[in-house]
């Protein structure tokens, strides 16, 4: 069993998620059209984040809620039934700039459920893809707009993202399974 | 979390953590019906039967507008018209009905155990509406939803079970869930309804009302089940609203924050005043809105619980 390896440190993740803030203020200059959306579990804690970093960059507050995607997704009957997580989207996201907030892209899958969970509550504009790490092996034509590290992965390893908000410290490990 | 069952047939047999993990999916479901769009995909392409053997009007519908809010396929089949009537067999009726590749089966029958037979003999998800004087599964889970809601909590709740005990799956269902997680359960009515024998699932038994609801934080009536009442267990039903039936003057006695629940259909006048069953307190209506996010809850988790776990990003 090898030892897990750190792709980011705290350093190293609070200036990822610095550049991805800027990235989405630089590609939306209209910060008023703007909502994030992160996808439970592990997109959460981020979207709180980057609301923050995008508020002091746009001098105003940013509308953030919540997404759970197990209702939506295409493998329901290959594996356990999901904890299922609440869902909090307290804004029309009709006409919107919804930039979807995830922790870790692998097969796509995920991602394709959130678009469909999202188109539940209304048509946004568009809908823009964050995520902290891409880690490649994409099952489905996805691509993320924003992206704090790409680590290219083999398909046994596992990607854990420990945030402060619930593992006591930012860290990013690549495990073997 | 967990959960890792095909069937739901009773709560005698489920542990207090998958309660819970059925009470908190419930909660996300519940979240869906208040949506603009009320439906989810998560059943697409499967197929669900209500075999409902014995009659029900609200317990069907629930079942059937959950399973059409998670994308489901739907037959319908009542006793009235189906092969039932024919001669045909249960266990025939059953395997008809599974080589048409059907995924899950409701079922409601007036025997005991029918549910349990089935799961026996099919390779379907059965989950169990309502099997005779057995259990009523969901009934005690929406109930606990409801209850959990609005106390937020339900260890430590005295909760009062006022009615007809003997002939009541749903008074039996209700005792397994409650006091699993830590409720102190009362039960009362006419001594002929509520035999003492119901203390050996840990519940406490009387039969002077008015003692029975002083110290409740919820009141759970039950229905007078005529149509299983062989011979005559009151003298009359005037008699048994005027001894049993919660009054308005009884109501004044009880804690100013306890509940009403009934799990339908109210007999007005009968076990419950008719102003009564409307009054604030009673949570009878929620109750009916949460059945549907339990029921899909429920499908939900049966559905997930069938193969062995895989996990993929």
């Amino acid at each position: 069993m090898a030892e897990p390896i750190v792709i980011l440190n705290g350093a190293a993740m609070q200036r990822a998620l610095a550049r991805i803030a800027h990235e989405i203020a630089e590609r939306n200059e209209a910060g008023n059209e703007v909502v994030l959306v992160g996808i439970q579990r592990g997109g959460v804690p981020l979207t709180h984040r980057l609301g923050s970093l995008l508020t002091g960059i746009w001098g105003q507050p940013v509308p953030s809620g919540s997404l759970d995607v197990s209702m939506h997704r295409d493998d329901l009957d290959r594996r356990a039934a999901p904890n299922v997580q609440p869902t909090v989207i307290p804004f029309d996201v009709t006409g919107k700039t919804v930039v979807l907030i995830d922790d870790v892209l692998f097969s796509g899958r995920t991602v394709r459920a959130a678009m469909d969970a999202l188109n539940d509550f209304g048509r946004p504009r568009c809908i823009q893809l964050a995520v902290l790490i891409d880690r490649g092996h994409r099952e489905l034509p996805i691509k993320a707009d924003f992206v704090g590290k790409n680590v290219p992965t083999a398909p046994s390893e596992s990607v854990q993202v420990k945030l402060s908000e619930t593992s006591g410290a930012d860290e990013v490990v690549l495990e073997q399974k | 979390m967990s959960w890792n069952r095909k069937h739901l047939l009773d709560v005698e047999s489920l542990s207090p953590e998958e309660i819970v993990t059925v009470l908190d999916t419930a909660r996300a479901f519940k979240a869906v019906g208040e949506r603009a769009i009320k439906k989810v995909p998560a059943l697409r392409g499967k197929t669900v039967v209500n075999l409902f053997v014995e009659p029900s009007t609200r317990t069907r519908t629930s079942f059937e507008l959950s399973e059409q809010r998670l994308s489901a396929d739907i037959i319908n089949f009542t006793a009235e018209a189906s092969s039932l009537k024919k001669g045909e067999t249960l266990k025939d009726t059953a395997r008809n009905l599974e080589a048409l590749n059907i995924d899950f089966i409701v079922i409601r029958h007036s025997a005991s155990g029918a549910p349990n037979f089935l799961a026996r003999v099919l390779n379907a998800s059965v989950i169990n509406a309502g099997d005779g004087a057995h259990e009523h599964p969901t009934q005690a889970l929406l109930d606990t939803f409801t209850i959990r809601e609005k106390k937020g909590r339900i260890e430590g709740l005295n909760v009062t079970i006022l009615g007809d005990i003997l002939y009541s799956r749903v008074a039996r269902s209700d005792i397994w869930a409650l006091t699993k997680l830590g409720a102190k359960v009362t039960l009362c009515g006419p001594s002929t309804l509520v035999p003492r024998v119901f203390e050996q699932m840990g519940c406490r038994v009387t039969h002077d009302v008015d003692e029975a609801i002083r110290e409740a934080d919820i009141i759970n009536l039950l229905r007078i089940q005529h149509e299983r009442q062989r011979k005559s267990m009151f003298p009359s039903l005037n008699e048994y609203s005027s001894v049993f039936g919660l009054t308005k003057a009884r109501l004044e006695k009880t804690k100013p924050d306890a509940l009403i629940m009934h799990p339908g259909p109210i007999n007005r006048g009968v076990e419950i005043d008719s102003q009564i069953a409307d009054c604030s307190r009673s949570v009878i209506l929620e109750q009916v809105t949460n059945g549907l996010a339990v029921r899909m809850a429920v499908l939900f988790l049966v559905n997930g619980g069938k193969g062995p776990q895989e996990v993929s990003g």
